[in-house]
């Protein structure tokens, strides 16, 4: 089961070596995306293991379902070393290289990121604001601007909202180049909408159809509402943000609006997402068996959820609390926790969803191109 | 915790399918049925983990199957393997069973796919379950176990109390100690012998040492035996075992599927002495698939080599082992231990033989050799452009023949005659009524299914009476 091919990792060697077994099986060619894409290959390459692995979305299926799992002495555990090569990935791809290190130790990373940017924003609303006026009840549209001035909010969350995107984006072409993808593909209409549809949908989390598996061989459905929560919830809030900001300069509106104002409702209704949906997550993270965890990389998984729960309840909290003087400390808090989100997400596992829909968007391509029959 | 001091309705001895069925059927039935697999958990099921698919009559092509596949085709099938080796009144009725068990397998949870990628000659005949055996055998033990079904690992059985073929009990091994679990009825779905070497042996000799078994090592038919010690009519040919070549670096037990080859007819296959012995180009598959296990087990030390060109790499579904690549035939013989200028000798011999032809691998072709003994009949192609490849191969187990005889109610047949009142039999222990002798694909699961919900249905009937 060797293969003579070196690999740049112990773990893309035994993805390696996992994948060499899985084709000369194909049992599970009707779970996911993953096997059908390995066997149009003979051979892998790290570039190709990088692309199964982050097609991989963890749904556990063929763990429970392989007859060489452990304590098989084939020891073929798919989810749990794809885990490990996907999270690896991450880390190479991410831009500028001098970040890298950030994905060692990421829980405490954004941790501690996110300590600094809410001490940051306490400490400057406490420092440009009269005591008076940032514990003073403030209503009616403007009154955050009374204690943070609009352009120097949209300036500097414009910033950093355009910083990501760049990282973002130098990440995502790494990960087309590393997988030998041409560019054209990107332009092709059709394996883009066929992987809106499936990362949409999250088709590959359904275990072949059942739900996945988490805790043992009993399928369940319920990591595919949470993250549905989760990701619609960001959705949500990314919509009301964004309808703010036009608002804002179109409208001439100025925040706060009133509770059934589209930019407050939207938000809401994302909010209670991304309140429930890391929740639930989280929790079944905690009882997945622990045969199919990457144990070294829970921080990042556990970092990336508690940030989106924070920047919903405190976005929550100020809405509620937004006529008292408690609103001052709230919206630097809140700031501070959406200011280290935005800095943190092309250094944690948001990028997940970046690279799994590019390699859902090159999966669709291959599939389409293979000669039927 | 289980009460093992009650007496159960049903007491099925085995872990796979056909046990699986059983109990699910008469679980159902409502009668109280226990479950007792020999194995541990994970290795649970015995070859049903290994399987992938599952061969049906059904009059029209569905969403998993591209066309029909008539009761008469699956017979014509049957007896075409068999060579007639066959209880027709029972595989008849088996066939017409297997029917109505695509949708009440469904019913218990097993889900199916089209066929399997390199399979498309099954597609039309075999129902392929979704993720495979282990996962249909995930899905009958859920079901089971929601039924109220009650399941014991680690629990081989060790006697059993029959008394004037009549079940009473069976005893197993617990921890260090023995437990006996009383029951009503019997339902014995524990397969064959195929792990226990020391009992191939009596039919195969020390060569069974070298054997490869494709299963678990809990295959070990002990049940079989006190079965047949016990009065209890035996059916099919004991000294018989469905054996194919695998790669002989697959481990002991267990390989499974994966472990196969299927690359004979790309090349030559010499023994240790770097000698042909069979024609290579005889038969297609999946009739030389089954022929080549025998034949390397006939060969000293039960071991052969395949041996083929660069040419022929990439022509057939990639190997679990790499195969072994060398610049030249002496290397390659080196990195076997064959003696370099015999296998030379050998490939000279069969080049110069070579006839020309257009090769095709998936019909009879015409390339073939001339003049040479034994001959390659098709497929012949001369081997000489490095580098030079080869595969070890071992006979690899898969199953036994020798079972019990039963009827068509899957009742244990007794020897003074008669079936027994409360003692039944499924899966590969009996398989050898309707499969006297070779195999074809998904069979042994039709077996299975349909004699394990006939044989789960009869005990709960029986017990009702």
């Amino acid at each position: 089961m060797s293969q003579s091919e070196s690999h740049a990792t112990a773990a893309l060697a035994e993805a390696d070596r996992l994948m060499t077994v899985c084709n000369s099986c194909r049992y599970c060619e009707g779970l996911c995306a993953v096997f059908p894409a390995m066997e149009l290959r003979r051979s892998f390459g790290d570039g190709d293991l990088n692309y199964l692995a982050n097609l991989c979305h963890g749904c556990g299926a063929c763990y429970v379902d392989c007859q060489f799992s452990p304590p098989h002495e084939f020891n073929v555990n798919v989810p749990q070393t794809l885990a490990e090569v996907r999270a690896q990935s991450y880390r190479a791809y991410a831009w500028p290289a001098a970040l890298r290190p950030v994905f060692d130790r990421n829980g405490l990373a954004i941790s501690v990121l996110a300590a600094l940017a809410v001490t940051a924003f306490v400490t400057g609303f406490i420092g440009w604001n009269d005591a008076r006026v940032l514990f003073a009840a403030h209503t009616g549209p403007g009154s955050f601007y009374k204690l943070m001035p609009h352009n120097t909010m949209a300036l500097l969350f414009g910033a950093v909202f355009l910083y990501a995107l760049l990282a973002l984006a130098m990440g995502a072409r790494a990960f087309w180049r590393d997988i030998g993808e041409p560019a054209a593909t990107l332009s092709q209409p059709k394996p883009l909408l066929s992987a809106v549809r499936d990362a949409g949908s999250l088709r590959y989390l359904d275990g072949g159809g059942v739900g996945c598996y988490n805790e043992d061989e009993r399928p369940t459905d319920s990591r595919r509402f949470y993250h549905h929560l989760t990701f619609y919830g960001f959705l949500l809030c990314f919509a009301s943000t964004s309808t703010a900001t036009l608002y804002h300069y179109l409208r001439g509106l100025e925040a706060p609006y009133p509770w059934y104002d589209l930019p407050v409702v939207l938000g809401t209704l994302g909010g209670i997402g991304l309140l429930v949906g890391p929740v639930g997550l989280l929790a079944a993270k905690w009882r997945r068996d622990p045969q199919m965890r990457d144990e070294p990389r829970a921080g990042m998984d556990a970092a990336f959820l508690v940030m989106l729960f924070l920047t919903s309840i405190t976005g929550l909290l100020l809405l509620v609390l937004r006529s008292t003087p408690a609103m001052g400390l709230l919206l630097a808090i809140h700031l501070g926790v959406v200011f280290a989100l935005f800095l943190s997400l092309p250094y944690g596992k948001f990028v997940h969803g970046i690279y799994r829909f590019l390699a859902l968007v090159r999966y669709a391509r291959e599939r389409h191109d293979e000669p039927t029959g | 915790m289980i009460d093992l001091n009650q007496t159960f309705d049903v007491v099925v001895v085995g872990g796979g399918n056909a046990a699986l069925c059983a109990a699910i059927a008469a679980q159902r039935a409502g009668a109280s049925v226990i479950v007792l697999e020999a194995a541990p958990k994970f290795y649970r099921g015995g070859n049903t983990r290994h399987t992938r698919n599952m061969r049906c009559a059904h009059d029209a092509a569905t969403e998993t199957l591209s066309g029909p596949y008539t009761e008469d085709e699956f017979w014509d099938d049957l007896l075409t393997v068999t060579g007639g080796n066959t209880d027709e009144q029972l595989a008849r009725h088996m066939i017409a069973e297997s029917k109505p068990m695509l949708t009440w397998i469904a019913e218990q949870g097993v889900r199916f796919q089209p066929s399997l990628g390199g399979t498309l000659s099954l597609g039309r005949t075999n129902s392929f379950f979704l993720g495979g055996g282990r996962a249909m055998l995930n899905a009958l033990y859920l079901t089971a176990e929601k039924l109220g079904v009650e399941v014991l690992y680690d629990a081989e059985v060790v006697d059993l109390d029959i008394t004037r073929g009549e079940f009473r009990s069976a005893t197993i091994k617990r921890g260090d100690g023995r437990i006996t679990i009383k029951g009503r009825t019997l339902v014995a779905a524990s397969g064959g012998f195929e792990a226990n070497i020391e009992w191939l042996k009596e039919s195969w000799g020390p060569a069974a040492d070298n054997f490869l078994i494709r299963g678990t090592p809990y295959n070990r038919g002990t049940v079989l035996k006190m079965l047949l010690e016990r009065g209890v009519q035996p059916v099919g040919d004991a000294t018989q075992c469905h054996a194919v070549a695998i790669d002989a670096r697959a481990p002991k037990f267990d390989g499974g599927i994966i472990t196969r080859l299927d690359c004979v007819v790309f090349g030559i296959v010499v023994n240790k002495q770097a000698q042909r012995f069979y024609d290579e180009g005889e038969e297609v598959w999946p009739k030389r698939y089954a022929i080549w296990g025998r034949l390397v087990a006939a060969q000293p030390d039960q071991i052969a080599y395949i041996i083929f060109d660069a040419s022929s790499l990439e022509l057939f579904m990639p190997s679990l082992y790499p195969a072994i690549a060398a610049g030249s035939l002496a290397e390659l013989a080196a990195k076997f231990g064959l003696d370099a200028a015999v296998l030379e000798k050998t490939v000279a011999d069969f080049n110069a033989a070579v006839r020309p032809g257009s090769f095709d691998h998936t019909t009879l072709d015409d390339c073939r050799t001339d003049g040479l003994t034994p001959p390659k009949t098709h497929w012949a192609r001369r081997i000489e452009k490095a580098p030079f490849y080869g595969y070890p191969v071992r006979p690899g187990i898969t199953f036994t023949y020798l079972g019990t005889r039963v009827d068509r109610s899957a009742r244990m047949m007794l020897r003074d005659g008669g079936p027994s009142a409360n003692m039944f039999a499924a899966g590969e222990i009996m398989a050898g009524n309707v499969l006297g002798r070779g195999y074809a694909a998904g069979i042994g699961m039709t077996i299975g299914s349909v004699f394990g919900r006939i044989a789960g249905q009869g005990a709960a009937a029986h017990v009702a009476k």
